[in-house]
């Protein structure tokens, strides 16, 4: 396991799995399926990728009154990823893991990622992170979440 | 992040002494405010909540969180639109009778808790809501850019969830479009190009809103050029059409808006970052963007997104009367039931009814399972309508002003005739 640094802590919560690094912003109101993680914006340049059990890097979320009720309903039924890193750090997103934390007991860590290290997430990279942001990368492993 | 300053009673809410909920409340505003990097809470005395909008288990538990914490508001909250009507049995063979009654309960909760139950997506349309210089708690996308840009009310977009804490708090950060610093205007749209006619023509607004919400994402644009004397429903329409296409939470309209009363004010004394000329050309294209369809029989109208107002309920009678609708098509009107029951004690529903037209109270055509078995070729005279629908319904979409739709709609067919 190797550090590879430290995030801004918007939602704490300890989670692993493989890294699904965004070019473009990601709606969680209708951007992808409700029922399996699928990237379904046709605007979207990775429409077809799915979100499910992935660390989600993404520079920010498209802005709807729906997106922390859409982030709540991924995490609750287990469609969403097991964390998110952000460029920007964004109120939406981390309201919608503050909310799914109360209600379900699932913690979905976010992290707001300073732009060096953001820059050095690739795809398929499997990664932990801890409860207080520090981010480590790992040879091989699954998807985990769960404080 | 930022430490945010707390007054004695703010920090008694995060620290629990006024039990778990208002604690969980105020630690999502705190949040919040260091997100956005605010310096203080400030006091907010006027919300209008999406989270009563059921799309899913999350916004029903957490309703329900709410119903057994047995909270009460300490400001005047109104509620958003629903995905289903509360008076018109909407139960079509498409819509699932989960879905409804999950709806149901979660407005049945938000009504229980005190909110006043407008299920309006266009609540400035009532009366006794907030005023100039308002601090307040917006989340609806136009009502949000109404409330800043034509009254002059203050609010962020709140999304789902944060809308109900800061409204069981009374606390919004002190950021964004709250301050002063945060509502300069910053990129021009120059209308003078434009003639007046083309100006004055219902189409225009919805069109320049889309057009600006493109360009200008979710910076503050300036226009310069519209008339003083535009209605509020074009404003309106504007609103709704800035806030889809892009993520615009207010505009200034010189000599139009009230924090506009001349450019000095509009950029606060400063100069636009960027200026874009429209010209007519630009409306054609804005138009045809807007338009997956511009021919053929017609199978449904949609009008009253954002929810009618009174005025337009008036034009859409004078427009109708006497007339029927073609037998193989439906016409909806959305509207909030206040001024539906407005409506109709000035005897304008009678009218619109008697042509075949079918109001719709509490929602909106494009998530109502009343709605949701639509197909085939519509016709709005919503920049919104037409950006969201083609993306959500299986149809087909013609813009076009009020008239038209009603001429079309006559027909049984698309019938464009009174084009800018």
């Amino acid at each position: 396991m190797q550090l590879l640094g430290k995030g801004n802590v918007l939602n704490p919560g300890k989670a692993q799995g493989a890294l699904l690094v965004l070019e473009d912003a990601l709606s969680f109101w209708g951007g992808f399926d409700p029922q399996t993680g699928r990237i379904l914006d046709d605007h979207h340049p990775q429409k077809g990728a799915s979100i499910r059990g992935r660390v989600l890097a993404m520079p920010h979320s498209k802005g709807s009154a729906g997106t922390p009720a859409g982030m709540a309903e991924s995490i609750r039924k287990g469609v969403g990823p097991v964390a998110i890193l952000l460029r920007k750090a964004d109120v939406n997103v981390t309201i919608g893991a503050m909310v799914a934390a109360r209600l379900y007991d699932l913690h979905i860590p976010v992290l707001q990622v300073p732009d060096p290290l953001f820059a050095q997430l690739v795809t398929g990279q499997v990664i932990a992170i801890d409860p207080s942001g520090h981010i480590s990368a790992l040879d091989g492993g699954t998807s985990v979440i769960g404080l | 992040m930022s430490a945010v300053d707390l007054s004695a009673a703010e920090r008694a809410d995060l620290n629990g002494e006024n039990g778990p909920l208002r604690q969980f409340a105020m630690s999502l505003v705190v949040r919040a405010a260091e997100i956005w990097r605010a310096p203080c809470l400030i006091k907010a005395g006027f919300a209008h909540i999406d989270a009563c909008h059921f799309n899913g288990q999350a916004h029903l538990d957490f309703a329900r969180m709410l119903a057994c914490g047995n909270v009460r508001f300490p400001i005047p909250v109104w509620t958003n639109t629903l995905p289903v009507s509360l008076l018109q049995n909407d139960g079509r063979a498409d819509s699932d009778p989960d879905f409804v009654s999950g709806a149901r309960e979660v407005a049945e909760i938000y009504r229980k808790l005190g909110c006043r139950p407008v299920w309006t997506c266009a609540p400035y349309q009532l009366p006794g809501g907030p005023g100039f210089g308002d601090q307040i708690i917006g989340s609806e996308s136009n009502a949000v850019a109404f409330y800043n840009s034509v009254v002059g009310a203050r609010t962020q977009k709140y999304g789902d969830f944060l809308d109900v804490c800061c409204a069981l708090t009374g606390r919004v950060p002190c950021a964004g479009l709250h301050r002063d610093d945060g509502r300069r205007g910053q990129v021009e749209f120059d209308l003078t190009g434009l003639s007046d006619a083309l100006l004055r023509h219902e189409e225009t607004c919805p069109l320049i809103g889309h057009i600006m919400g493109e360009r200008a994402g979710s910076s503050i644009p300036v226009l310069r050029g519209l008339p003083g004397d535009t209605p509020q429903d074009n404003l309106k329409a504007m609103a709704a059409a800035a806030g889809a296409s892009g993520g615009v939470a207010m505009f200034h309209a010189i000599g139009v808006t009230p924090e506009a009363p001349d450019a000095e004010a509009a950029y606060q004394g400063g100069t636009p970052e960027q200026v874009h000329r429209i010209i007519a050309d630009d409306l054609t294209v804005a138009k045809s963007s807007l338009s997956t369809v511009t021919s053929g029989q017609l199978d449904m109208v949609a009008l009253g997104t954002p929810h009618f107002s009174i005025h337009e309920f008036r034009r859409l009678a004078q427009a109708i009367e006497g007339q029927r609708i073609h037998a193989d098509l439906r016409f909806y009107v959305s509207t909030a039931r206040f001024v539906a029951d407005a409506a109709r004690a000035e005897g304008l529903l009678d009218p619109i009814e008697r042509a075949g037209v079918e109001i719709l109270t509490d929602t909106c055509t494009y998530f109502s399972p009343a709605v949701r078995a639509c197909r085939g070729r519509v016709m709005t005279n919503s920049a919104k309508w037409a950006f969201y629908a083609p993306g959500m319904l299986p149809v087909k979409v013609c813009f076009a002003g009020l008239e038209d739709c009603v001429a079309s709609a006559i027909r049984g067919e698309i019938t464009l005739t009174n084009r800018a």
